[in-house]
C-alpha cells in the first residue's frame, strides 16, 4: 500500500470528503496518519468541526481500534520560510524578503514554486522517522488541487526543469519528484456519477499516465441507492395509471378515483420516476465508462442526512469494507 | 427531518423562495445600462452554462452579447462554436434571433492574451526577448494567478472595444472563488512593486556613487532571492523584469482600469451555487467579499433545485406507505384476500391528513364496507409465483411493487428537498438582503442550445418546473 494517497477530483465531487474518510480508513487498527490540506480552504476543519487549522500538525480525530489522524493545512509563505530557515538560516534576511514581497511573489506567482513546496512538505511527512528509525506516520493522505490542474501540480519537476537547472529549488524538486513517481504514491481521482466529471476523470487519468503518475482508485461519491431496476422502470412506463393509483390508495394514501387524493398523487411520482430513468440511463453510460479506464473502482453512498461526522465515519468503514484501506 | 411541513406550499410550484427577495434576471439582462455581467463562485456549481444561457437568453431578447468563458464543458463548447482555441469571438449559429439579437463566444486563451499584451506594449526586438525567455513562459502557462489575471485582461479590452451591448463572463475554475479578485491586484502589485525595483537595481542602479549605499544593500537582497529561486532562474526573472520594465506601469494601469470596471454601474456579479454547504458557504464568503470591495452584486443563482410536485406527502408517510404496500402483500398473499386492502376514502373526501397526524392514524384499508375496486377477483392471489406477467394478481403484485419503489423514490426526493432547503436557509439567514433564482435540477448535463435556453428559462422564471397533475 502506498504510503503518500494523494486524493484529487472535480471541484464539487466532494475529494476533500473522500480523503478525510480516507485518512480515517488508514488509520483503523492503530495507525497513524496525517491529513494534508493544500489549497488554503480549510476544508478539513469544516468537515471535522474543529477551528481553523494552524499550519502546524495536529490531531483532529481518532480511528477506530485507536488509531489517528492528525491534519496539517500547509500555508505556503509559512513552508517556504521554514524552509530558508532550515536550509540558509535565513532569519532576518527571510523578514526583509517578505516585507518586499518576495516570498508573496515567490509563493503565488513564481512558477511551481510554490507547488514544489507544497508536494514537498507532504513528501517530508512521508519520510519523517522518529528516533527510532521509525516512519512517524503510516500514511499520508493529501487532499490535492483539483483533477484538472493535479498533473501539473504534482509534475512539479517538469515545471522546474526550465526554469531552475541547478539551485535549492530544482534539488528539492528532483527529491520530490522520486517520491511522487514511485509506487511510494497513489493517486486517486473522486468523480460523480455526471458526464463532467467522467469526462474530467478520465482525461485525469490520461494526464497522470502520460506524466508517469501512478494512477490509484477511481472513488465515485454521492452514487444514490438504486430504487428501480431497468425492469421496473420498463414497467413505470407501460403501468396503467388507475392500477398505482389503487395501490397508492390501498396503501392509506387517500381515494384512487379520479381527483382522490391517491389519483392525485399519480402523476407527479410518476414524473419522478422518470425523471430517475432518465439519470439511471445516463449513470449506466457514466458507469461503463468509468469501466473503461483501467482503474479500480469504487462507490460510495449519497449520505442521506448530509455531511457530517457520522457520515465520514460511515464512508471510512465503507471503504475499509471495499478493501481501499 | 426536522422541518415542518411547509404551509404555504398549497401551490407548489409557486415561488418556494417567500422569506427571501426574489432576482429577476429579465430586467437585469435586458437593462441598456447593463454593460457586464460576471458570474462567479466555487468550481462545479455550473457557472459555465449559467453564463452561456444568460448570453443566450439576452441575445434572443435582442442585445448584442458575447460570452467569455474560461473552461467550458468539451460538448457545449462545441454546441456554441467556440471549440478552437483562436482568443477571437465567434458568432454563435442558431440562435432566435428574431429580436435583432446577437450572441458571440470566446474561450480564453490565457497565453494568447499575455502573448498579445507583450506584441502590444513592447517594440518587436524588446516583445521577442520577453517572449522566449524562460520565466515568461512559465508565467504565461498558466500558474496560480495568471488565468485570473487574463481573464479580467480580456474583459477590459472587450469591453473598450465597445462592440457589444452586453458581456457575460465566466470566472476561471480557482480553488477558492475569491482568487479572481485577488489574482490581479496580486500580479499588478507585483509587476509594479519594490520586489521589481530590487530585482531592477543592479541593471539600472548600475555605478551611480549616490546610490551605492541603497545598491549594497540591494545587492544582499538579490542574494537572498538568488539562494532561494537559484541564481540562474533569478537571472531569468532579472531579463524578463527588465524587458517588462517600459510595461510595468501600463500593467498597474490596466490592473487599476478592471478593478475599477468591475465596480461600475454597469457591471452586475451573479454569484452561482449549488444547494450544498460547500458551494453555498463559498457563495457566501463571495457575498461578503463583494460587499467589501463595493462590488455590485445582482444576486445569488441557485443551480440544481430539486423539487417534488407531490411535496405534500412526507418522507415518513411515504416510507410508510411503502412498507403497507410490501407487507400487506404478503399477507394478503397468505390469507388469499387481496381484495381487503382497499382504501376506505370515498369520492370528496380525499384530503390528505393535516401535517404532523401520525401514519397510524391514517386509515390503511381493510374497511369491509368497501366493495372490491381493484378489478380482480378475491382469492386470486394464493396463484402467485415470482414471475411477473400481465395477467391478474401477478400484475397486480407488480403493481404494488412498482408503487412501493415509486414511493420510496418519492422519500428520497423529499430527504433531498430538505437537505437542500436547509443548506439554503443557512444562506439566506446569513444574507437576507441578497436576491435569489432557483434553477431546477436538469437530470442530465446541458451540451447544447435547446438546453440552455431551458436554463434561460428557468433562470428568468424563477420557479420550479415541477411535475404536476393536469
Amino acid at each position: 500500500m502506498s504510503r503518500l494517497q494523494v486524493v484529487s477530483g472535480k471541484g464539487g465531487t466532494g475529494k476533500t470528503t473522500v480523503a478525510a474518510a480516507l485518512a480515517l480508513a488508514l488509520a483503523t487498527e492503530g495507525k497513524r496518519t496525517l491529513l494534508v490540506e493544500v489549497e488554503g480552504r480549510q476544508g478539513i476543519a469544516q468537515l471535522f468541526e474543529t477551528e481553523a487549522l494552524p499550519y502546524e500538525e495536529r490531531k483532529i480525530a481518532v480511528a477506530p481500534g485507536g488509531g489517528e489522524v492528525y491534519a496539517l493545512a500547509i500555508d505556503p509563505e509559512l513552508a517556504l520560510l521554514d524552509y530558508l530557515q532550515m536550509f540558509y538560516k535565513l532569519g532576518s534576511a527571510g523578514r526583509a524578503l517578505r516585507k518586499l514581497g518576495a516570498i508573496d511573489f515567490a509563493t503565488t506567482i513564481a512558477p511551481g514554486v510554490r507547488d514544489v513546496l507544497l508536494t514537498g512538505k507532504a513528501c517530508e511527512a512521508v519520510r519523517r522517522k522518529d528516533k527510532n528509525g521509525r516512519f512517524v506516520y503510516d500514511y499520508v493522505v493529501m487532499d490535492a488541487p483539483p483533477t484538472g490542474r493535479i498533473t501539473r501540480f504534482l509534475n512539479v519537476n517538469d515545471e522546474v526543469a526550465g526554469l531552475a537547472k541547478i539551485g535549492p529549488i530544482h534539488n528539492q524538486a528532483q527529491a520530490v519528484m522520486r517520491v511522487l513517481k514511485s509506487s511510494e504514491t497513489a493517486v486517486h481521482l473522486v468523480t460523480l456519477l455526471e458526464e463532467m466529471p467522467v469526462q474530467e476523470t478520465a482525461d485525469g487519468i490520461a494526464e497522470l499516465r502520460s506524466a508517469r503518475l501512478p494512477v490509484g482508485r477511481v472513488i465515485v461519491n454521492m452514487v444514490r441507492p438504486q430504487v428501480l431496476d431497468a425492469a421496473g422502470l420498463e414497467l413505470v412506463a407501460a403501468v396503467p395509471r388507475s392500477s398505482v393509483a389503487r395501490a397508492l390508495s390501498s396503501a392509506g394514501l387517500g381515494g384512487a378515483r379520479r381527483g382522490g387524493h391517491a389519483e392525485r398523487l399519480v402523476d407527479p411520482l410518476l414524473a419522478q420516476a422518470e425523471e430517475y430513468a432518465e439519470r439511471y440511463t445516463l449513470e449506466t453510460e457514466q458507469r461503463a465508462a468509468l469501466a473503461d479506464l483501467d482503474a479500480p473502482l469504487h462507490e460510495l453512498p449519497l449520505l442521506t442526512a448530509g455531511m457530517d461526522l457520522a457520515g465520514l465515519y460511515a464512508l471510512a468503514r465503507e471503504l475499509r469494507g471495499q478493501g481501499v484501506s | 427531518m426536522s422541518r415542518p411541513e411547509p404551509a404555504q406550499t398549497h401551490d407548489p410550484a409557486r415561488h418556494r423562495l417567500s422569506p427571501t427577495r426574489t432576482l429577476d434576471i429579465d430586467p437585469l439582462i435586458e437593462d441598456p445600462a447593463t454593460r457586464i455581467v460576471v458570474c462567479c463562485g466555487s468550481g462545479g456549481v455550473g457557472k459555465t452554462t449559467t453564463a452561456a444561457a444568460l448570453g443566450l437568453r439576452a441575445a434572443e431578447r435582442g442585445r448584442k452579447v458575447v460570452v467569455l468563458t474560461i473552461d467550458p464543458a468539451r460538448r457545449l463548447a462545441q454546441s456554441m462554436g467556440i471549440d478552437s482555441l483562436d482568443n477571437t469571438p465567434r458568432r454563435v449559429k442558431g440562435i432566435d434571433d428574431s429580436a435583432g439579437g446577437e450572441l458571440h463566444a470566446m474561450m480564453l486563451d490565457m497565453k494568447r492574451t499575455f502573448d498579445e499584451i507583450v506584441e502590444a506594449h513592447a517594440d518587436p526586438e524588446r516583445a521577442t526577448a520577453i517572449l522566449g525567455n524562460p520565466f515568461y513562459q512559465s508565467l504565461s502557462a498558466g500558474f496560480a494567478g495568471t488565468q485570473e489575471y487574463m481573464a479580467m485582461e480580456k474583459l477590459g479590452q472587450l469591453r473598450s472595444r465597445d462592440e457589444w451591448d452586453l458581456i457575460v463572463v465566466d470566472t476561471p475554475p480557482s480553488r477558492s472563488a475569491l482568487d479572481f479578485l485577488d489574482a490581479p491586484k496580486r500580479l499588478g502589485s507585483f509587476l509594479d512593486g519594490k520586489l521589481i525595483r530590487v530585482l531592477l537595481a543592479p541593471a539600472k542602479v548600475g555605478g551611480r556613487a549616490g546610490m551605492k549605499f541603497l545598491n549594497v544593500g540591494m545587492s544582499m537582497m538579490t542574494g537572498a532571492l538568488g539562494k532561494v529561486l537559484g541564481g540562474q532562474l533569478l537571472k531569468d526573472v532579472q531579463t524578463f523584469v527588465a524587458a517588462m520594465d517600459s510595461m510595468f506601469g501600463g500593467f498597474r494601469t490596466r490592473a487599476d482600469a478592471t478593478y475599477k470596471l468591475l465596480q461600475a454601474p454597469g457591471t452586475a456579479f451573479l454569484v452561482v451555487a449549488a444547494p450544498e454547504r460547500d458551494a453555498l458557504r463559498e457563495a457566501a464568503y463571495f457575498v461578503e467579499r463583494l460587499a467589501a470591495e463595493d462590488m455590485p452584486l445582482a444576486g445569488l443563482v441557485l443551480n440544481r433545485v430539486h423539487g417534488s410536485g407531490a411535496d405534500r406527502l412526507s418522507a415518513e408517510r411515504a416510507l410508510a406507505a411503502a412498507e403497507n404496500l410490501e407487507d400487506s402483500r404478503i399477507v394478503d398473499q397468505e390469507d388469499g384476500k387481496a381484495g381487503l386492502r382497499n382504501s376506505p376514502d370515498t369520492y370528496g373526501s380525499s384530503e390528505l391528513p393535516a401535517p404532523g397526524t401520525p401514519v397510524d392514524d391514517v386509515p390503511d384499508g381493510g374497511s369491509p364496507a368497501t366493495a372490491d375496486d381493484t378489478g380482480t377477483s378475491p382469492g386470486a392471489g394464493t396463484n402467485g409465483t415470482n414471475v411477473d406477467t400481465d395477467s391478474g394478481p401477478d400484475s397486480e403484485r407488480s403493481v404494488d411493487r412498482l408503487t412501493a419503489s415509486l414511493l420510496r423514490l418519492h422519500a428520497e426526493r423529499m430527504h433531498l428537498l430538505s437537505r437542500e432547503q436547509r443548506t439554503r436557509d443557512r444562506f439566506t439567514a446569513l444574507h437576507p438582503e441578497v436576491a435569489v433564482t432557483e434553477v431546477s435540477a436538469l437530470p442530465g448535463d446541458v451540451h447544447d442550445l435547446v438546453g440552455l435556453r431551458t436554463i434561460g428559462d428557468r433562470l428568468a422564471t424563477n420557479r420550479l418546473e415541477l411535475p404536476e397533475t393536469p
